[in-house]
């Protein structure tokens, strides 16, 4: 292999008239682009893609601190459903009194619980936070392509949360419908259980606030990454985190609207007496109910032609993540950098059609069934070949075991273990067994839950000394690591073992059961894990705060990385680039690069021969 | 550090491979006639993830150690392989694909195929926190219900006794008898949101929709008492809620059925 050829060179050197065009629209953008002087426009109602890629994170970590406290209160319910929690009842006085946490009330933590995870962390974090922090600097642009839209889209989201907490204190409380909010549970109002009134009313439009900010910030990210990159960053030069925010925000601009659709329609079957997925004939305590000729299963196909795509929304950012860390401590460029791009896009384009997964036994056609199923396990494909890159990408490398590398590599191995159980459950003989029960709880948490939540750690961890100027306490970090790597095997390995029981979900407890009853111990288990893990939280948010204002200074490039935002002051200045615009002159990986000086080329380092 | 990560990794895949293969904690044994074919395709399908699990942790767990930070020099460049990348790309894609047509073995014998004839139907209606299990009765035909009738007191189907058909039909409250080694047709309906009937040892699951009326069919080949959940939320006590299905012998099960018909 030619030394002196970066790996993508075939690439057009700035002659490709689509960068020209970035080019010149990042110039006049400069031109414009000058720091608000007033308090408010600068640090709340800002338009600096940093600031709000900042409000994004911090509102992901209150929303992460909320659905780790309600997962631990379905925990306590799970190991010890009768004992009464009086202090833990304070939070909650309507919905504990008492100080037991009810059925009722395990329903609604389960709901917000997961509605909260799903949407307001997974998100909102890795898209909405370092998305907007890093994408524009990453394409060498001076902010988002549309800024006004970008600040819109947070306070929208925003919006979208609290109308979801509110939930918490209307009358009849929270909605029990899960978040998947399947009708006509979901669709026929307060006579089918507690939550299901006003709580529910507030869940669609909090969804539905939802939907509408991520139309706006993918919008943004779709065009800032075609039309703003800057001189020499083709699109073969992208990081891959760059792409994994860009088909990221391809998938939600093709899911949300049919969320948003679902979601409006869901809100007038139950206020304005439409019977889109209410069907005809139905008894509810007692009462025949007015409504005629909807299709339950339809809510259902909606639902999931978004809620798979999510899934990727969710877990993509987290690849993009892990492939850069990877391949900036392991000092080595990421394995097979155009499989990576096409394994995204394989992932994107393949996530559309596999929804019916989750419908096996729903009464669906079973024919459907099995070209769902073969989908679904082709899938399977380009996910595996990220993994093999991955590993690609240790081999023979010089690995650095920094922080963020640790989560890197939690990562990887968390992805093989969340991921295999799914060649299990996407197979349409298995799924009879396995569907809705433990076993889908441990896999989606796997793979969905704790694989981004370690791809958002590694992206804290690796770029905090960017976005505050000071590094996180190294040994902080890494015990958080490892009780959390530990911590997550502990809870949600022995979930599949529940599952294989036939232990249904959203089950407030075991005690109806005679085949239940044995499997209590485990319960018992994964609750004392997850206190501790849950403990070791409170280790990565002091490290945080305290970071912040006392962290050891950091360096410009302190990781010795090669992409854009490592050549620019921490923390960023208001325009990023300054008046200079970057040129970038080589592919975004370039480690360890023979006969080069360093072990590591920054993308605008000049093209100097090199010899071999 | 790499030895650390390295071992944690190996523990935690070595204590994982000892819970599965342990079997602490496991299915119930099989009761239906397609029981076993599915376990057997689960222990398949396991065996082979298994190994994949196995070979990526190790793999994981080697490179760390081999390649942390040691001496001096440099990474090496070595960064695509399009040999490599088609070679694994093209045994996953057999491999999860093999399994995919294997695993539709079974569902397809259990929802391709019409129930057989002669299969014996039971209603199963499922309505917040209860099911309602209906027999044809003697003349082997479901007379005619009627929602305005529905009430849960001595009519939870809402049957409608000016239909012949309805006068011997047959209702229970959360008790669901069937005769061993017979072809079983389930009819599977609910009166107000969804739900799921799940006979773990039989291994069938399926979702009982409102407006639809779902077929299953299936064959018990142990006699003995089992448990029915709710396996789709519902509700408030959806976690309780709770039926039986006795598989009896042919002579047991007509006395049950006697002994359950109106006078
Ligand atoms: C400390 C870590 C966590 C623990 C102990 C935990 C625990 C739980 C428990 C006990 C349930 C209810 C299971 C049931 O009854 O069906 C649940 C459901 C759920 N969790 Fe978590 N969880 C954790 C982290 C996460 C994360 C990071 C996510 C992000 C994806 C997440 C997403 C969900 C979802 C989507 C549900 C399903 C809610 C539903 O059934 O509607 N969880 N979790
Ligand atoms: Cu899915
Ligand atoms: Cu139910």
């Amino acid at each position: 292999m030619g030394a002196s050829s970066a790996p993508f060179s075939v690439s057009a050197q700035g002659k490709n008239p689509r960068i020209l065009k970035g080019g010149k629209a990042m110039t006049q953008a400069t031109a414009v682009h000058e720091a608000p002087k007033s308090f408010i426009r600068r640090y709340i109602f800002s338009t600096d893609h940093k600031v709000i890629g900042l409000q994004y994170l911090f509102l992901a970590m209150a929303a992460v601190a909320i659905g780790i406290v309600l997962s631990l209160y379905m925990r306590l319910r799970l190991a010890w459903p009768t004992e009464r929690w009086p202090l833990l009842g304070k939070l909650f006085p309507n919905a504990m009194a008492g100080g037991t946490i009810s059925p009722e009330f395990y329903l609604s933590l389960v709901t917000m619980h997961g509605t909260i995870m799903v949407f307001f962390v997974l998100t909102t974090a890795p898209l909405g936070g370092f998305g907007n922090y890093f994408l524009p600097i990453q394409v060498g642009a001076h902010d988002m392509a549309f800024p006004v839209l970008n600040m819109l889209s947070f306070w929208v989201t925003l919006a979208g949360f609290l109308v979801l907490m509110a939930a918490f204190f209307v009358s009849g409380g929270a909605p029990i419908s899960g978040w998947t909010a399947y009708a006509p549970l979901s669709a026929v109002g307060e006579i089918a259980g507690p939550g299901l009134g006003m709580g529910q009313n507030l869940w669609i439009l909090s969804i539905a606030l939802f939907c509408i900010a991520s139309l706006l910030g993918a919008l943004n990210f779709i065009t800032t990454t075609l039309n703003l990159r800057t001189k020499g960053m083709a699109m073969t030069r992208l990081p891959l985190t760059v792409w994994a925010w860009f088909t990221t925000a391809v998938l939600a601009l093709l899911a949300f609207p049919v969320l948003l659709a679902g979601g409006i329609l869901l809100l007038l079957d139950r206020v304005a007496g439409t019977s889109f997925f209410v069907p005809g004939g139905l008894i509810v305590s007692d009462k025949i109910l007015p409504h005629k000729g909807g299709s339950p299963l339809l809510w259902q196909h909606l639902f999931w032609f978004f809620g798979h795509p999510e899934v990727y929304i969710a877990i993509l950012p987290g690849m993009g993540i892990t492939s850069h860390v990877l391949s900036t401590f392991a000092r080595k460029p990421i394995f097979g950098y155009r499989a990576m791009v096409t394994a995204i896009f394989a992932i994107g384009l393949l996530g559309f059609l596999v929804w019916g997964h989750h419908m096996f036994v729903s009464g669906m056609s079973p024919y459907s069934a099995i070209a769902f199923s073969l989908l679904t396990l082709s899938i399977g494909v380009p996910s595996a070949i990220k993994t093999f890159n991955w590993l690609a990408t240790l081999y023979k490398a010089r690995i650095h075991f920094t922080v963020p590398m640790l989560f890197a590599l939690g990562f990887v191995s968390i992805f093989v273990t969340g991921g295999l159980s799914g060649i299990v459950l996407g197979q349409t003989s298995l799924d009879i067994p396995m569907h809705d029960t433990y076993f889908v709880v441990a896999h989606f948490h796997l793979i969905m839950g704790v694989a981004a939540i370690f791809g958002i750690f590694a992206g804290t961890y690796y770029w905090f000394p960017k976005i505050f100027g000071r590094m996180m306490n190294d040994a902080l970090g890494k015990l958080h690591f490892w009780l959390t790597f530990i911590g997550i095997y502990a809870i949600f390995i022995p979930m599949h073992i529940l599952g294989i029981a036939g232990h249904p979900r959203r089950y407030a407890e075991t005690a109806g059961f005679d085949f239940l009853t044995p499997l209590q111990p485990i319960h018992v288990f994964i609750t004392i894990a997850a206190l501790i893990t849950a403990g070791a939280q409170l280790l990565f948010f002091f490290n945080f705060f305290w970071s912040i204002w006392k962290g050891k200074k950091a360096e410009m490039n302190p990781w010795r990385a090669t992409t854009l935002e490592w050549t620019i002051p921490s923390p960023p200045p208001h325009d990023n680039f300054g008046p200079q615009t970057p040129v970038v002159h080589r592919g975004p990986y370039e480690y360890s690069v023979p006969g080069a000086a360093e072990d590591y080329l920054l993308q605008t380092a000049p093209p100097a021969p090199t010899k071999s | 550090m790499g030895f650390a990560l390295a071992l944690v990794i190996g523990v935690i895949t070595l204590g994982t491979v000892v819970l599965f293969a342990g079997r602490f904690w496991w299915f119930p044994e099989a009761i239906s006639e397609h029981g076993p074919s599915i376990d057997r395709q689960f222990m398949l399908t396991l065996t082979i993830i298994g190994i994949a699990f196995i070979l990526a942790q190790a793999t994981l767990a080697f490179f760390i150690v081999r390649y942390r930070r040691q001496g001096e020099g440099r990474a090496s460049y070595w960064h695509d392989s399009p040999r490599l990348e088609a070679l694994w790309t093209t045994i996953t894609a057999v491999v999860f694909l093999s399994l995919a047509v294997l695993g539709q073995r079974v569902w397809a014998k259990l929802h391709l195929n019409a129930p057989p004839p002669g299969a014996l139907q039971v209603e199963v209606t499922a309505q917040q926190f209860v099911w309602n299990i209906r027999y044809p009765g003697p003349d082997g035909k479901f007379g005619r219900t009627r929602t305005e009738l529905i009430n849960d007191v001595d009519n939870p189907v809402g049957l409608d006794f000016t239909d012949p058909a309805a006068q011997d039909d047959i209702v229970t409250v959360n008790q669901m008898a069937i005769p061993v080694n017979r072809d079983i047709h389930v009819i599977l309906r609910s009166k107000d949101v969804i739900h799921s009937f799940w006979v773990p040892p039989l291994r069938m699951k399926q979702d009982a929709v409102p407006g639809l009326a779902i077929n299953i069919h299936f064959k018990a080949v142990k006699t003995g008492q089992f448990e029915i959940a709710c396996a789709e939320l519902c509700g408030l006590t959806h976690h309780r809620m709770r039926g039986f299905l006795l598989v009896l012998s042919e002579p047991e099960f007509e006395r049950w059925l006697q002994q359950r018909a109106s006078p």
